[in-house]
């Protein structure tokens, strides 16, 4: 029976929504830097779309600079178990 | 001392975890249980109890020592680690290991002791009971990879302590005084102090003790860890060099370095030890900047982050536990069998990601705001490309592997984790979010007064943008089937060098030593043959020199000497 049970996820209409809805709160939040006028600290701050621009940005350079990083350090996962200088 | 007489607790503020971690070696059953959640509450008590501005003064062989030394930020320490370790015995009370009981909370009596010392001297010995008492945490695992880690571990935490004392001698010989205040890297013995307060706090290329080691230790192990080593390296850098500039550099650098290796780590606990350099990080550039803000921000965020990356490791603690597997690859949809537990650890994710109304938001903002304010731009850009990556690696992957992405074969078999655990965890979710909704509370406790009040309207939405934009490239990238992942494997670090080219370059120098040596004992085994033939020859049975003679002729070649004397004295 508990084989047959339905999970949240295991439905895609529900992925579905969650993506739905984090691209509908991007729109908004977004939209408010319209809206409602920033008193930052730093001057960049008032920049409108400087905060949405740089989060997205910062974390596709992070992603696709940590996979390049990956060709040059990743090893098998016994790496350090291994014995012997030459069995890289 | 206070009017009412000196309390136990005001002359020794660590006596009720060292008396809770010898009577629990002896204890069982609900007594063990009794000893263990009482102990971090009467110390607490006894903090509660202590004067702000209390010495407790002792004389060693004619150094004058500050074994007790209360203040605003020893107390705020304090009651960090009593709460830290009521909330891991809590977490580790349905576990039946001695070692792992005595061992915690001898470890967070260490670290107590550590915040109150007002010497060098008693610092530095509880700084090394720190290391002595911690490695027993991860060799509890009992796994060969564990020996390995614990052993590297303690190498570098003992060496630490080594610098500390090397350091201690040369600063009190400078006017004889061990009393542990702003050091300075001008001082003398400056630099050394600096670099043993640096190992702890897992400076870049001194960091891998803790990527190696805390993923390697037992689900209640790395829980207690997390807590203290590093928060007691940040209160002794606050302490001791709070406002050098230097390091507000190696701060970014390590705010910034971990979150690449977290993005591609597989051992999920070994992403929150990268994210866990990260946080601390963010705290070494608010101690490095210095000001009233700053610090109060770095000691905040101290504070903050053993809740909130205590309730992380916790949840990834837990599906260890339940699973027996912590590797990214092999996980997934958990939420169907500890849907609990996947909730708590979503909360311990958005605090350390600095949701508004989670604990990280009111601390980080203060060391944001304190480098705008001082006119660190690139700092500022820099912290901040490092909360958009930890809300990233942290905040998303973390939950996301283990609990949701693919149905993983733990799926049918799981179930969620003991009560214990998750009440535990419940109290580390609800402080996230007490102390996100209601900062003052953490705030009354921080050194100084500055009237930082972190939810303005700009503050909120910006924090807001940064997340969700930073969850929409995830989405994005995960979508588009660009996101790396997690397989399994290792990614080499600093330690590369300690673990595998340094060890290969001895284990070189000793197969060449070898065939030098077999050159030479070859050599050697020539020459001696030959001098053993040699000595044969001569001296052998039928060497000359060895035969017998007879008596006639001894006397004629006795004769024969005798003659020649004669004739060479004659002339």
């Amino acid at each position: 029976m508990s084989e047959k049970r339905k999970y949240l996820f295991d439905n895609p209409r529900n992925t579905r929504l969650v993506v739905r809805s984090l691209v509908a709160a991007c729109v908004i939040l977004a939209g408010l830097d319209l809206v409602l006028h920033r008193h930052g600290e730093h001057p960049w701050e008032g920049v409108i779309g400087f905060y949405p621009l740089y989060g997205f940005v910062a974390c596709v350079l992070l992603v696709l600079l940590a996979k390049e990083m990956r060709k040059l350090v990743k090893r098998d996962e016994d790496y350090y178990e291994r014995r012997g200088p030459d069995d890289d | 001392m206070n009017g009412g007489g000196p309390m136990m607790t005001e002359i020794a503020p660590a006596l009720p975890l060292f008396l809770g971690a010898v009577l629990s070696g002896f204890t069982r059953g609900w007594l063990r249980a009794l000893v263990m959640l009482g102990a971090p509450l009467l110390g607490a008590l006894g903090i509660y109890q202590m004067e702000p501005g209390t010495l407790v003064q002792a004389e060693l062989f004619g150094l004058a020592l500050t074994p007790v030394r209360v203040d605003s930020l020893s107390i705020l320490f304090g009651y960090l680690f009593h709460l830290a370790t009521f909330i891991g015995v809590i977490y580790a009370l349905h576990v039946r290991d001695r070692i792992q009981d005595v061992a915690a909370l001898a470890y967070a009596g260490s670290a107590v002791g550590a915040v109150f010392a007002g010497d060098l001297l008693t610092l530095f010995i509880y700084w090394e009971l720190m290391a002595l008492t911690s490695v027993f945490l991860i060799l509890a695992r009992r796994t060969e990879r564990a020996f390995g880690a614990s052993m590297r571990y303690l190498v570098m935490q003992v060496g630490s302590g080594v610098l500390l004392l090397a350091g201690t001698i040369l600063y009190a010989s400078n006017d004889g005084s061990l009393a542990f205040n702003h050091v300075g890297l001008n001082a003398p013995g400056g630099w050394l102090i600096f670099l043993a307060f640096g190992i702890k706090s897992a400076f870049p290329f001194l960091h891998n003790w803790l990527t190696d080691a805390y993923p390697e230790a037992t689900p209640s192990g790395t829980v207690f860890l997390s807590a203290v080593t590093t928060k007691v390296a940040i209160y002794a850098l606050v302490r001791g060099y709070a406002g050098t500039e230097i390091l507000i550099y190696i701060g970014v650098l390590m705010a910034c370095f971990p979150i690449f290796y977290a993005v591609i780590e597989n051992d999920l606990r070994r992403v929150l030890a990268y994210s866990m350099i990260n946080q601390v990080g963010f705290m070494v550039v608010g101690v490095g900047i210095g000001t009233e803000l700053a610090l109060n921000g770095a000691v905040a965020h101290a504070f903050n982050d053993v809740i909130f990356k205590g309730l992380l490791m916790m949840s990834m603690g837990a599906v260890l536990h339940v699973t027996g597997e912590m590797r990214g690859s092999e996980l997934g949809g958990l939420y169907k069998k500890m849907p609990k537990t996947a909730v708590l650890c979503m909360v311990g994710a958005a605090s350390i990601s600095a949701f508004p109304l989670f604990n990280g938001f009111v601390s980080k903002s203060m060391i944001m705001s304190a480098a705008i304010i001082e006119n660190h731009d690139w700092v500022w850009l820099a912290l901040l490309f490092a909360s958009a990556g930890v809300f990233h690696h942290a905040g998303i992957k973390i939950p996301f592997f283990a609990f949701f992405a693919h149905d993983s074969r733990f799926v049918a078999e799981a179930r969620e984790a003991p009560t214990n655990m998750l009440i535990a965890m419940t109290i580390a979710a609800l402080l996230c979010v007490g102390i996100g909704t209601f900062p003052l509370f953490l705030y009354d406790l921080l050194p100084y007064d500055t009237g930082y009040w972190p939810y303005d309207m700009s503050h909120v939405l910006a924090q807001m943008q940064l997340l969700a934009f930073s969850a929409l490239a995830f989405t994005w990238l995960k979508l588009a089937h660009i996101y790396p992942p997690e397989l399994k494997s290792v990614n080499l670090d600093a330690e590369w060098l300690y673990r595998r080219v340094a060890p290969d370059a001895v284990k070189k120098i000793m197969t060449q030593l070898t065939s030098v040596k077999e050159l030479a004992s070859k050599h050697t085994l020539a020459a001696l043959g030959m001098a053993q033939r040699g000595i044969a020859r001569h001296h052998g049975e039928h060497g000359l020199l060895a035969r017998t003679w007879p008596t006639g002729s001894m006397v004629l070649w006795v004769a024969v000497l005798l003659g020649l004397s004669l004739v060479l004295y004659y002339f």
